[in-house]
């Protein structure tokens, strides 16, 4: 499939800080890449070189096929981008905004006019269309930034933590924005801090910590390359506790925990011992009321992938 | 790619901006500063109110002292304080182009395929606003007070123009300081150290002569000098040739050393 996103080797110093150290990206068109990290790992950076914001030092990147440093009027034209920094104006209506951006690529007014009605009815701002953005909640400013970042029909989408202080509900409705956009086949980049976000609508995730992409893959292969799994069973009868201890010792290897309402669990290699926890169990009588093998969290995920490399560099504290 | 059918969400896209548009995005964005403008009218507060304090305060409290009685006084300062209103008023657009810096507004702006000088462009086309408020209180308050020009009303448009379009030039020093700064707050300091020394060492207040030798040198080739001849002799009469290819001169430089500058500040900011 082609790639509507490729980075090679992408390198950028603030001063003596490497902000980007040697960063690969790709996104097959119609994706969602997310990209997730802490603060200052370099995601914002990363994309603002991608949307021609910055140049980078070193490395190469393509957007919607064309080179960002050479042709990045080119990739203008195929990008859309919100994020914290680029912004509406606060003091302008949301209609004003569009139309705006409308006549700025070239709209004729009428047709400007006609883009912003649709997006503003598309986000549910065909009501506060009137108003100041600087009136519009959390949730209808971030929806107003998404519009006025798609009155180009963008190819590509870069969104820079589009959620980040947003309430559960005007979160679920920018993931269901993003959905469709890519069901439309927009390719879009995420970055985000939060896991369940990459989660929810990532195909692919990339992690970054200080300027580096320390894991990739889709969510499922990250929870099945970092840290074991777990299997966990509990006993309806809590009297059983022993006997569950007993047979998981048994049948793994390893020596179990129990918690306090008397699940044990134990680190497993793969979801292959379940069948042989099962016959055990049965034979000896006890019956359980819960019996499963987890995947690591992403959270447990990314702090495994994060948390390992903090020898604390200088670019680490800094960035 | 012009279709007379009118748009639909399916239509395809109409024929995208290059920059070859810079004139039209570079107006797009002029309105958006029109606009808000017009949303905080305070933010022409200090070009209304500007010319009527100096007025006052210098008619009525050097006019006695340097030229007997404040009337004969007026006449000569409209000229000038009309040229100090507007290089005041040009401080302002540094300021502004900070504040949109920060807030992120021209990020989006830069991810647009647009002309990269448009939103410079746009935002010096928008502080004609703030200059021909600026003039238009300061020639009717001084009207009221008694001044009247000798020249006619041709010549008065003329003075303004001429003015209106140095400040234009004068603002792109603005426009770069701007740029480079960090904040707003430090794009006033600096403009104003850059913006009193040319307007109080100029013909603006006082006639060059009365004037110390060395600051007569100063004063004789300061680029306001020239504009404030040009504009004291459109609208009081007097050598108007000379001053104007002066003032047009300085004009042409400024813009040929601080358009690239600008430029240049803008592609780098961060």
């Amino acid at each position: 499939m082609e790639n509507n996103i490729e980075a090679e080797g992408l390198v950028l110093h603030y001063g003596s800080t490497r902000a980007l150290d040697g960063v690969d990206l790709s996104a097959p068109a119609g994706t969602v890449l997310g990209v997730l990290g802490p603060n200052g790992a370099g995601k914002t950076t990363a994309v603002r070189v991608l949307a021609t914001l910055l140049r980078a030092d070193a490395g190469t990147a393509r957007v919607a096929g064309h080179d960002v440093a050479r042709e990045p009027q080119a990739v203008r034209e195929q990008i859309g981008l919100t994020g914290q920094y680029a912004s509406v104006d606060e003091d302008l209506t949301g209609r004003q905004n569009l139309v705006m951006i409308g006549r700025l690529l070239g709209f004729s007014r009428p047709e400007a006019h006609a883009r912003a009605t649709d997006l503003l009815a598309r986000f549910s701002l065909t009501d506060a269309g009137g108003r100041p953005a600087k009136t519009y909640s959390g949730g209808m400013r971030r929806r107003l930034d998404l519009a006025a970042s798609l009155v180009n029909r963008p190819k590509v989408l870069f969104l820079d933590e589009p959620t980040t202080g947003l309430d559960p509900r005007s979160r679920n409705e920018v993931w269901d924005t993003v959905r469709g956009l890519v069901d439309d086949g927009t390719t879009v980049l995420l970055t985000t801090q939060y896991l369940e976000e990459a989660d929810e609508l990532a195909d692919d995730i990339v992690v970054f910590d200080a300027g580096k992409v320390v894991a990739r893959g889709t969510s499922d292969e990250l929870k099945h390359r970092t840290g074991a799994q777990t299997l966990t069973a509990r006993p309806r009868d809590r009297r059983d506790s022993p006997v569950v201890l007993q047979v998981l010792e048994q049948v793994t290897g390893a020596v179990p925990t129990t918690d306090g309402r008397g699940t044990s669990s134990v680190p497993v290699p793969s979801e292959a011992l379940l069948g042989a926890v099962l016959d055990q169990l049965t034979v000896r009588g006890v019956a359980v009321s819960e019996l499963a093998v987890r995947l690591p969290s992403l959270d447990d995920v990314f702090f495994a992938l994060t948390g390992s490399s903090t020898t604390p560099t200088p670019e680490a504290s800094l960035a | 790619m012009t279709t007379m059918t009118p748009p639909r969400p399916t239509a395809p896209l109409p024929t995208r901006a290059t920059s070859g548009n810079a004139l039209q995005q570079a107006l797009t964005l002029a309105w958006r500063n029109v606009v808000k403008t017009r949303r905080q009218p305070e933010a022409l507060m200090d070009v209304s109110l500007q010319p009527i304090i100096f007025t006052v305060l210098f008619v009525f409290v050097f006019g006695g002292a340097i030229a007997g009685d404040w009337r004969t006084y007026l006449t000569y300062l409209v000229p000038g304080i009309l040229v100090q209103t507007l290089m005041f008023a040009t401080g302002g657009i540094g300021v502004a182009l900070n504040n949109d810096i920060t807030k992120g507004v021209f990020d989006r702006f830069r991810s647009l395929p647009i002309a990269r000088s448009a939103p410079l462009i746009g935002a010096v086309f928008a502080d004609v606003v703030r200059y021909l408020t600026a003039t238009v209180v300061l020639l009717a308050f001084t009207f009221a007070l008694g001044f009247r020009t000798t020249q006619g009303l041709p010549a008065v448009v003329l003075a303004v123009a001429v003015g209106i379009g140095f400040a234009m030039c004068l603002s792109w020093v603005f426009v770069w300081i701007g740029l480079k700064v960090r904040s707003a707050g430090a794009v006033q300091g600096v403009g104003f150290l850059a913006t009193f020394p040319l307007t109080f060492g100029s013909t603006a207040l006082v006639q060059a002569d009365t004037l110390p030798g060395w600051l007569q040198a100063f004063t004789k080739n300061n680029p306001v000098t020239h504009l404030i001849d040009t504009v004291r002799g459109l609208l009081l009469g007097g050598p108007v040739a000379e001053p104007l290819a002066w003032t047009a001169g300085w004009g042409a430089l400024l813009l040929v050393v601080f358009v690239p500058l600008a430029m240049r500040a803008y592609r780098r900011r961060v």
